[in-house]
């Protein structure tokens, strides 16, 4: 049974802040998102290795060279908000 | 017909025969945009000056007596999830309203290789989120066989814009049915490549274990030409196969004698549209009459996976957009009293309801005390998913069963309902978590809706199943039907 503070909760972990109908909405669909898959349980997976993805590829690499990359100005196009080469953000502390 | 309704491999022999150019396509394209995109609203960025500067470039060859590839001066759109260098890539969501990429997905510049004319940027569910394209954080697409239904989602613009001439192929991408549900939809040619087939360098990632990029075509013969054209080993995606690539076009045989066709039993039962099961019934008659072996067989677990998918993707997703934040690219909320404020602030003014609501699962399926029950469970379950693929492969084929459980639904029917919204792709979900290459093709029509029916083929098989695709279309008329908008 998922509760308005698990929603909270989980709001601050995802970094999103929630109105109270929001929060009223989520708790309730998240319920019966998470009761629908209550039904895996029907299984034995006890001695079922998991799958987090079908390709047989392990470790890929390449040899650490400086390659073509994109210039600053390019970089930093997108930003809301920068100074010199950086990007710039609201007060940390 | 009319040469915004013609294929690519039509339209390429008018080309080599100079009884059209690449300039002439481009404009029937765009005058068709002109006439009926306010209807289907298919593309959320049109490249039209750079379209025709493109077509003329490709005329230039011609003239100069260049050979040119088969898909050159052909107008293909490009789902708005893939990265184009210069052009608006929004994934149809206010958080990237006004991101332009400085680079290329490896697909468009695969594209632009062979010679293609990007039409523009397409209509999705904001973030592939979505079956419906109705989540899109802009506007609805409609589909062009009944403008009050969806188009499917989340590639519900590529899809449209293919059925309704706004351009001849297009590219979408597929994390649990998002180019088959659409394709079966509108009516066109849609394949989901074996995971690893096609590079996602460039793709906005949504579910990294589950996303893959592929075509939507009028018929197979191009669906092989484009497959051809974007397929292949790259070096920028760690998860891209290597291997060498067929030529998907000597696939292209009317030939089904002797092939096994399975048909999961779990796939025709409860809850699939009985007018949907009767055309995959019929379209199973006629491969049988060609010489195809047909056989009912189960994937034992096929319920356990829209629960599985949903965990495994939403954890992933929670993950993957972590990312947005307002700091290096997209919105940001200005009113923030510090950098934790205006994180909470952009990323809850900037992401639309399904795309938080999916956060929300995903954040909690892998939270602590909860990771166990939920992620870690639904990825052994995947595991079991798999198998049952697998052995069934040991049997057959192909496997064979209708792509959506209805034809197109109505607009609005199931935005108030997520678990509603969720069953649609029941019938596409599996194939992402075994990472098999899956292709829905028109295989009949209800009421004026068009059917798609879907092949489900071995890792790296998609030749088998432009195969089968090919053969059921030199015998049948389905993608040779065209809406009337």
């Amino acid at each position: 049974m998922i509760t308005i503070k698990d929603v909270e909760h989980v709001a601050l972990l995802a970094r999103l802040e929630l109105s109270e109908e929001e929060k009223q909405m989520y708790t309730k669909q998240l319920d019966a998102i998470l009761e629908y898959a209550q039904v895996l349980n029907e299984l034995d997976t006890d001695d079922v290795p998991p799958t987090a993805h079908v390709l047989h590829l392990r470790n890929v690499w390449r040899e650490d060279e400086v390659g073509e990359h994109l210039p600053p100005d390019e970089v930093l196009a997108n930003a809301p908000e920068t100074e010199g080469q950086f990007f710039k953000v609201p007060r940390i502390v | 017909m009319e040469l915004y309704y013609l294929t690519a491999h039509e339209l390429h022999d008018l080309l080599l025969k100079k009884e059209v150019s690449a300039e002439e396509i481009c404009r029937a394209v765009f005058d068709r945009i002109d006439a009926v995109e306010e209807k289907v609203k298919a593309y959320v960025t049109l490249t039209r000056e750079r379209a025709f500067a493109r077509a003329q470039e490709i005329d230039r060859k011609i003239a100069a007596g260049e050979a040119i590839p088969p898909l050159a001066g052909i107008p293909v759109a490009i789902k708005d999830n893939i990265c184009t260098r210069g052009i608006r890539t929004t994934c149809s969501s206010k958080m990237l309203y006004n991101f332009v990429p400085p680079y290329n997905a490896t697909v468009v510049e695969k594209l632009e290789a062979a010679g293609t004319v990007m039409v523009g940027k397409t209509n999705m569910d904001e973030f592939a989120m979505g079956s419906s394209t109705e989540n899109s954080g802009f506007f609805a697409t409609a589909n062009p066989w009944d403008p009050e239904r969806v188009p499917g989602g989340s590639s519900g613009g590529s899809a449209a814009a293919v059925a309704a001439g706004e351009a001849i192929t297009a590219i979408g991408s597929d994390t649990g049915g998002s180019i088959r549900q659409p394709a079966a939809f509108c009516g066109v040619i849609g394949l989901k490549p074996t995971y690893g087939a096609v590079s996602r360098y460039g793709l906005v990632a949504f579910a990294s274990s589950l996303d893959q990029i592929g075509p939507f075509t009028r018929d197979v013969t191009d669906c092989a030409l484009m497959l051809n054209a974007i397929s292949g080993h790259d070096p920028l995606d760690s998860t891209s196969a290597p291997g060498d690539v067929p030529d998907f076009t000597s696939c292209l045989k009317d030939d089904v004698k002797g092939l096994k066709i399975g048909v999961p039993r779990e796939y025709i039962g409860e809850g699939i549209d009985p007018a949907v099961k009767e055309v995959v019934g019929q379209a199973l008659k006629l491969l049988a009459s060609l010489g195809a072996e047909i056989e009912e067989t189960t994937l034992p677990h096929s319920r356990y996976a829209l629960p599985a998918y949903y965990l495994i993707a939403t954890a992933e997703a929670s993950s993957n957009l972590a990312r947005y934040d307002g700091v290096r690219y997209g919105y940001r909320a200005e009113d923030a009293r510090d950098v934790v404020d205006m994180f909470m602030k952009t990323r809850s003014r900037g992401f639309g309801p399904e795309v938080k609501r999916r956060i929300m699962l995903g954040t909690y399926a892998l939270s602590a005390g909860y990771y166990d029950a939920y992620y870690l469970k639904a990825l052994k379950v995947r595991t079991l998913i798999k198998q049952d693929f697998d052995r069934a492969f040991e049997k057959f084929d192909v496997l064979l069963a209708p792509t959506t459980p209805t034809p197109a639904f109505k607009r609005g029917e199931k935005m108030d309902d997520p678990l509603q919204m969720y069953m649609s792709d029941i019938c596409t979900l599996a194939v992402n978590l075994a990472g098999i290459p899956g292709i829905s093709i028109p295989a009949g029509f209800v009421n004026g809706l068009p059917v798609g029916m879907q092949l489900i083929g071995k890792p790296f098989d998609e030749g088998t199943l432009l195969r089968v695709a090919y053969t059921f279309e030199q015998h049948a008329d389905y993608s040779r039907r065209r809406p009337s908008l």
